[in-house]
């Protein structure tokens, strides 16, 4: 198989997927069920998944004349990225069953908007980069306003449209200027660049434009604002997908855009995540324990979780990647989870949106209120779940760098996080007063809808009680970009080939 | 086969999987309350093999029923589990009260029987782990899973509408504290590379965990301020007595003492011993004063629960007293009256809890002269009144005597002042203890409560009290049957820590030890 192919392999499978899905929906009649086509897709992802499997044998591949790089860093987020298109398709399948006629065009989007954030996860070129960001970011600024009827659905579709332009614009600008300042587009080529450039300052605005444009895909404070409005409005499946996925993508972009691309200004970048960590955290915590409604405190939370992952940044480069990428997956798992069960709970209609309309679901549906609870005990932090071992490696990644204080400010805030976290807990398991009734007309959880929690709810765990595997795998993901990298510059100046030496000893 | 090695995990598997199973079985009729029982009394009955089998001649500072597997790589963290004379008891003791908890939640737990004995047994989980965990990590994750069954049973078995803001109360004041902890202990980790507590006291004895002066007294007091408030240590008790009165008798049972008590006693000792020493001073004074206070504030309550929670904070501030002296006598005397807090307090709230399912209250105006009418009842509520109040023969002479001796036998005066203070207490709470049996059962029957049709103690409320009376002599009356395991850790903890040199180690500590006993005689 030639390299081109075999580096793109789980993209192509779901671009095959996507297209055959768009082709046959016309050929549906209007009205008939659409379940075919996403089992279609959910085939597309499974293939897709094997195919990331089957490519760690090869070590690192090399393709499309350098542009893309398959590593184990790029495979573990492709499987991350995977495994949420999956648990999405599964809990979609019921969903939109009988409510919407085009909800073939949908699972066509997950496919593509999929292929776009895999894309991102293993270019290490940034133009290429942009390409999948573009991909990704249109297809889930359709899916914001999948449902066409309701104002808070378009609401959120050009909301999120127009920041979302205005946020891939600056993304541009940086990759622009640090082609002025380098004389590329290349990450490896802007690392070997820098230490030659003679517009440091001009290097450092395009890192700082880049971040810009990431920070605002990941939903990082202060760029934070489009995300409880969009996540409001959007399908609940939709915010369970793009508050994990494409943020999962652009934190691998960002990791090796700051990691690889500019190590020599570590110093510099790191203040700046140091500052951007501390305010989403705060950001996003604070501004969750005001909110009544579930979807929009859990945007809040998701900003909060954005902040915590970026306390990585700060770390030493092996330990940081390695915490972020386990960070990613666990937060992947019990968001994508908690979304699949608000899913099945508020159904196309979204019948329970505020904390109080949950209030008895511990008795009328006590497994979903279990793994409901579950999730968000993970997303607090409570040992044995995922959640906890993730916050736990992160900030001891951070502390082994020195930055306690903003450890202190994360714990802190994981703290205030609790209350909002346990408000919901807590009205899931208060007796339900006579007035209650929007709960009473709750379908039947659909067995895809149900693999799928189960899938979330498994990763949660085993995430929080044999982590080693996965610890692992991170670390193998981090060793990965960093050891081609100090091959890259041995290459480029055979004077600093110290870096390769040292990582041969690992 | 040898079950030495695994009884520890038997130890926490049991509640669990008992809490599992009746997470799956139908909730009908009592088969809650029957499965429940027989899975506390199974766990109990393994508890006991610890006692049976514990080897006192060991060397002070080791541990027994050791198991340490590897579990996660890379950071280092083991399944490490042991205990010592330290925590032996406490293990035996949370095997102990499991039981009787669920003997007094039988009937008042109406509703929701699956959700509240599922919620009981993690609890009872949790504090296994805790007691038993010799692994940093996997000693904190038991730490805050123990909070999240506590609250959810405040919050959903609570007795008044306040119980949600109770059960967050509770949440915030421990798990911030605890966030605080983590940081505190990934220093530790990033220092040292280790989250075995064994390998961590050894370091720490020979100064080796960092020279940063300013950086170990932060972590210490991260370390301490997160125990001192799950104790709670005056003025840290904010949470209390919301939480006792909003939870169930149950709940109650376990909620005070022991865990942040065990835990000062064997991390904050054992990682910071030179800190520890150093702000003695200041618990001391924290710990006599809160006994006076919560003694002055039960004095003036109306309120059964709220009387009995600022009892409890009195209690636990004898314990903080007595180990914060360090001297053998003040720390065996401390972990002596941790047990006592769990078997007089346990009795205590279960008796409240018999009344108020009779009375529908806790407001002590609405009682009186019921002595006449509940012949068992004022019988069991006076013997474990003078358990309470420190009455010769019952357990809590022992351990107040121990720790009163201790505050005394220390060479600081500062310490000698603030014990005298503290004795005080003992007048004060045998005050506001026999005053509240005066007005509940004696004098004038009251209109509220003196037509109401009730019968005396039940069989089932017989067999959930007499076994803790029987404790309650059995400890005050054979005191040395304890003191034995616990005089090892008592006097280890006592000592000044010395880098490790095995033998001349033993040889400094085995005369020291039998001194102690003859001290503790």
């Amino acid at each position: 198989m030639s390299p081109n192919v075999l580096a793109l392999l789980p993209e192509l499978i779901l671009t095959l997927a996507g297209v055959v899905v768009m082709l046959a929906e016309p050929c549906l009649k209007p009205g008939s069920s659409r379940k075919p086509l996403g089992w279609l897709a959910i085939a597309g992802t499974v293939a897709a998944l094997a195919a990331s499997w089957y490519q760690i044998q090869f070590g690192t591949i090399h393709a499309f004349s350098g542009t893309i790089q398959v590593d184990a860093f790029s495979v573990l987020f492709h499987f991350v990225i995977g495994s949420v298109v999956l648990v999405t398709l599964l809990g979609s399948i019921d969903f939109f069953e009988g409510n919407a006629s085009h909800a073939g065009e949908y699972f066509a989007l997950v496919l593509f908007g999929a292929v776009g954030m895999m894309l991102m996860t293993c270019s290490v070129e940034l133009l290429m980069v942009f390409v999948g960001l573009e991909i990704s970011s249109i297809s889930t600024y359709i899916m914001c306003g999948f449902r066409k009827g309701q104002a808070t659905g378009t609401e959120s579709s050009i909301k999120y449209f127009l920041l979302g332009s205005f946020a891939t614009a600056f993304f541009l600008y940086g990759v622009a200027l640090s082609f002025g300042a380098t004389g590329s587009t290349n990450i490896y080529a802007i690392a070997h660049g820098l230490e030659t450039t003679a517009t440091p300052a001009l290097a450092f605005t395009a890192l700082a434009l880049i971040l810009i444009g990431l920070g605002f895909k990941v939903s990082a404070a202060p760029f934070h604002v489009w995300t409880p409005d969009v996540y409001q409005g959007a399908p609940a499946p939709v915010v369970g997908l793009m508050s994990t996925a494409p943020k999962a993508a652009a934190f691998a972009v960002l990791l090796r855009i700051t990691f690889t691309g500019f190590p020599t200004y570590q110093h510099r970048w790191a203040i700046l995540m140091w500052v951007m960590a501390a305010l989403s955290m705060t950001v996003g915590n604070l501004g969750a324990l005001m909110q009544r409604d579930v979807k929009r405190m859990l945007a809040y939370s998701s900003i909060a979780h954005a902040g915590y992952l970026m306390v990585a940044f700060t770390a030493f480069p092996f330990d940081g990647i390695a915490a972020a990428c386990f960070y990613t997956a666990t937060y992947a798992a019990m968001n994508v989870g908690a979304f699949a069960v608000v899913t099945q709970i508020a159904g196309y209609d979204e019948r329970a949106r505020s904390i109080d309309d949950f209030t008895g679901l511990g008795q009328k549906r006590p497994y979903l209120a279990a793994l409901l609870s579950f999730f968000l005990l993970s997303l607090i932090g409570i040992p044995f779940t995922g959640g906890f071992f993730g916050k736990f490696y992160v900030f001891s990644a951070a502390i082994h760098g020195g930055n306690v204080w903003l450890a202190v400010i994360g714990l802190l805030n994981s703290g205030v996080a609790c209350f909002y976290y346990l408000r919901l807990l807590a009205a899931i398991y208060t007796r339900p007063g006579s007035e209650s009734t929007r709960l009473n007309q709750l379908r039947r959880i659909g067995v895809p809808a149900a693999i799928g929690i189960g899938l979330a709810a498994v990763a949660t765990g085993a995430l929080g009680i044999l982590p080693s595997g996965a610890v692992s795998f991170a670390e193998y993901a981090s060793h990965s970009t960093l050891i081609e990298q100090g091959r890259q510059e041995c290459a480029a100046s055979p004077d600093s080939c110290h870096l390769q030496l040292q990582f041969d000893e690992k | 086969m040898n079950i030495d090695h695994t009884i520890l995990t038997v130890l926490i598997l049991v509640p669990l999987a008992g809490a599992v199973l009746l997470a799956l079985l139908p909730d009908k009729g009592r088969l809650m309350q029957w499965g429940a029982l027989a899975v506390t009394l199974i766990t109990f009955i393994c508890t006991l093999h610890l006692p049976a089998r514990y080897d006192y001649s060991a060397v002070a500072g080791s541990f027994q029923f050791e198991q340490n597997h590897e579990w996660i790589n890379s950071p280092a963290i083991r399944y490490h589990l042991g205990v010592d004379g330290l925590s032996m008891w406490l293990v035996v003791l949370t095997g102990f009260l499991a039981p009787l908890g669920v003997l007094v939640s039988w009937n008042t737990i109406g509703d929701r029987k699956k959700l509240f004995y599922t919620l009981f047994l993690l609890q009872q989980v949790a504090m296994i782990g805790i007691f038993v965990s010799l692994d940093l990590f996997l000693y904190y994750a038991f730490w805050e899973l123990s909070l999240v069954p506590m609250t959810l049973l405040i919050a959903t078995f609570g007795r008044s509408a306040n119980r949600r803001r109770a059960a967050i109360k509770y949440f915030l004041y421990t798990f911030i504290p605890s966030a605080i902890l983590l940081v505190g202990m990934l220093w530790v980790y990033a220092r040292t590379g280790t989250f075995q507590l064994p390998e961590l006291a050894q370091l720490a004895a020979a100064h080796n965990i960092s020279s940063n002066n300013a950086a170990l007294w932060l972590a210490s007091l991260a370390f301490l301020v997160a125990f001192a408030v799950k104790v709670p240590v005056f003025p840290l008790h904010g949470w209390l007595t919301d939480a006792i009165t909003e939870a169930p008798t149950a709940a109650v049972m376990v909620l005070v003492g022991k865990l942040g008590l065990y835990s000062i006693l064997r991390f904050s000792f054992s990682i910071f011993p030179e800190q520890s020493r150093h702000i003695a001073p200041l618990m001391i004074a924290l710990g006599a004063i809160g006994i006076v206070y919560g003694a002055l504030i039960a004095l003036v309550q109306k309120d059964l629960k709220q009387l009995a929670a600022y009892g409890a904070l009195g209690h636990v501030s004898v314990v903080v007293l007595g180990i914060f002296t360090f001297t053998i006598a003040g720390i065996d005397g401390g972990i002596y009256a941790t047990l006592n807090e769990g078997i007089g307090a346990g009795a205590f709230f279960i008796l409240l809890g018999i009344l108020y399912e009779r009375y529908g209250t806790y407001d002590m105006r609405d009682y009186g002269g019921l002595a006449a009418k509940l012949p068992w009842m004022v019988t069991l509520f006076v013997i474990t009144t003078l358990s309470v109040i420190g009455l010769p023969m019952l357990n809590g002479f022992v351990g107040e005597f121990l720790v009163l001796t201790g505050g005394m036998q220390s060479a600081v005066t500062h310490h000698t002042r603030w014990t005298v203070l503290a004795t005080t207490g003992v007048i004060l709470t045998a005050s506001y203890m026999l005053w509240m049996i005066q007005r509940v059962f004696y004098g004038d029957l009251n209109e509220n409560t003196a037509d109401v049709p009730v019968p005396d103690v039940t069989a089932r409320e017989h067999l959930a009290l007499w076994p803790l009376i029987a404790v309650m002599l059995f400890m005050g009356i054979a005191s040395p049957y304890w003191l034995r395991a616990i005089d090892t850790a008592g006097t280890y903890l006592a000592q000044e820590p010395q880098p490790i040199e095995l033998p001349a180690a033993i040889s400094t500590i085995v005369p020291q030890t039998s001194a102690a006993q003859e001290a503790t005689k």
